[in-house]
């Protein structure tokens, strides 16, 4: 048992040679993410089908398939086209790296895009019709009463796709990328000691969560100090 | 400026939900000043009809015609429409997650362009005017429902409408907080604002009303004078009605 324990600190500091790159991964593909679902969100709700058909095609294919084989298809997939090799997005898809943020990021999009859709339609239609009321037009409507309410109504949700992406990075390191995962899997290939080994990433990644869940507490608490009397 | 100056005019007024007929022929001429009331069952079309003179609904046919200003799809004739008549409504519609004194401001800002402590003190007097200038800096979700709808009037004047709409302003509160509010409307009546309001406090109409209108079905019935209205109604519909809402 005494042996146990030791491993599994031995094993931290090795399985955080992996923390910089993980980190990497959530906040590129959590931010390009977002901006990536605002987007979509804005197309999906324009009443255009032009803007609308695409959205609701992304969402579909990328909510409805496993995240792996969408990091597979990135990786092993694209570089088979002759064009893509040649354009420039080779400079992306060339590295591991690159695959990764990229697949991460077009799968939270559309997870989040959606969390959003959930907000906007939670406002109360009365807010925007006092609004119209008043002379607003319906882009100042939407950025002055419809955002900060529904950014509000999304946040509990929104928290835990973060979560869920950050858990979903370490299947980068099925593309040869040494994330925490990837040196935890190092770890074990030199010890075979997977319940010592997995145990550590384990904690790692709960104090990560538990970081992003007390950050959007008080992100939310504050979004919502208007409704506390 | 006449006193007979026509600012809201409806003519042959037709709104179709689907296939349900919500107004039907409507024709209504509200002189600049006046004050009418307008009465009537629920579902007989009277939200709709003062929803429709600030397009908050589309009429299908007809015209309406707002201080001058006929209402297309014009996006210019609807903004300017809009610029003049400020609307109040059941459930106050107060933005949850701005103070009050934001409330008051938002619109004055954004759409006139008004200077931030130009906007904060027009606001202030309005709180004062509906008072409860001592309220600013809190949420709405801190006030009573009768001083939401009273902030509710003081964010509608700040943009200094020539007509206020109310559509049912006390028909969501509790009994002690009617008066508050028809006081403050009662107030904005003497100092001769055009408003038509969506209201069965029959003793506002009778007090504060130039014109009672009663609806039924889609349809105006009866337009007449208070006095005329209550004691001598012209049509079975408005009788019925009035043995109802008056039986207690």
């Amino acid at each position: 048992m005494g042996e146990s324990v030791d491993l599994i600190i031995e094993s931290i500091p090795q399985i955080l040679m992996g923390l910089g790159l993980t980190l990497e991964l959530l906040f590129l593909s959590g931010i390009l993410g977002l901006m990536l679902a605002i987007t979509v969100l804005l197309m999906r709700i324009s009443g255009n089908p032009l803007l609308t058909w695409p959205a609701m095609i992304y969402i579909y294919i990328f909510r409805g398939t496993p995240i792996l084989i969408q990091i597979f298809i990135i990786y092993y997939g694209l570089s088979q086209f002759e064009w893509i090799r040649e354009s420039i997005l080779w400079t992306l898809l060339r590295e591991p790296f690159g695959c990764g943020i990229l697949a991460l990021t077009l799968n939270t999009g559309a997870y989040v895009s959606e969390i959003l859709r959930g907000g906007v339609l939670g406002v109360d239609r009365g807010l925007l019709e006092a609004g119209s009321a008043l002379g607003l037009s319906k882009r100042h409507r939407f950025i002055y009463i419809t955002t900060p309410i529904a950014v509000r109504l999304a946040i509990p949700a929104y928290s835990n796709d973060v979560i869920s992406l950050m858990k979903s990075t370490a299947l980068v390191s099925t593309i040869t990328l040494l994330d925490m995962m990837g040196y935890a899997r190092i770890v074990y290939a030199e010890t075979y000691a997977p319940y010592e080994v997995f145990t550590s990433l384990m904690v790692i990644y709960l104090i990560i969560t538990w970081i992003i869940q007390r950050a959007f507490g008080l992100f939310e608490k504050r979004m919502s100090r208007h409704i506390r009397k | 400026m006449s006193d007979s100056e026509p600012v809201i005019i409806l003519k042959e007024v037709d709104k179709f939900f689907g296939d349900f007929q919500a107004l039907s022929k409507i024709n209504l001429i509200v002189n600049k000043g006046e004050r009418i009331v307008v009465c009537g069952p629920s579902g007989s079309g009277k939200s709709t009809m003062i929803r429709c003179i600030n397009r908050l609904e589309q009429h299908n046919a007809g015209q309406i015609i707002v201080g001058g200003h006929e209402l297309t799809d014009q996006v210019k004739d609807i903004d300017a429409v809009r610029r003049e008549v400020g609307m109040v409504f059941q459930s106050f519609n107060l933005f949850p997650h701005l103070t009050i004194i934001d409330n008051l401001m938002l619109a004055p800002r954004l759409v006139r362009k008004t200077p931030k402590p130009e906007a904060r003190e027009k606001a202030m007097s309005m709180l004062e005017r509906v008072r409860i200038p001592e309220q600013a800096e809190k949420y709405p979700s801190q006030l009573s429902g009768g001083q939401q709808q009273r902030v509710a009037i003081a964010r509608a004047l700040c943009m200094n409408p020539e007509i206020m709409l109310f559509d049912e302003p006390t028909s969501a509160l509790d009994p002690e907080m009617i008066n508050e509010v028809l006081d403050v409307m009662t107030d904005l009546a003497k100092e001769g604002m055009t408003m038509i309001c969506v209201t069965h406090e029959m003793g506002f109409a009778r007090s504060v009303a130039d014109a009672v209108v009663f609806m039924d079905e889609g349809e105006i019935v009866e337009r007449n004078k208070p006095e005329e209205f209550f004691n001598n109604p012209q049509h079975e519909r408005t009788k019925l009605f009035l043995s109802q809402i008056l039986a207690h």
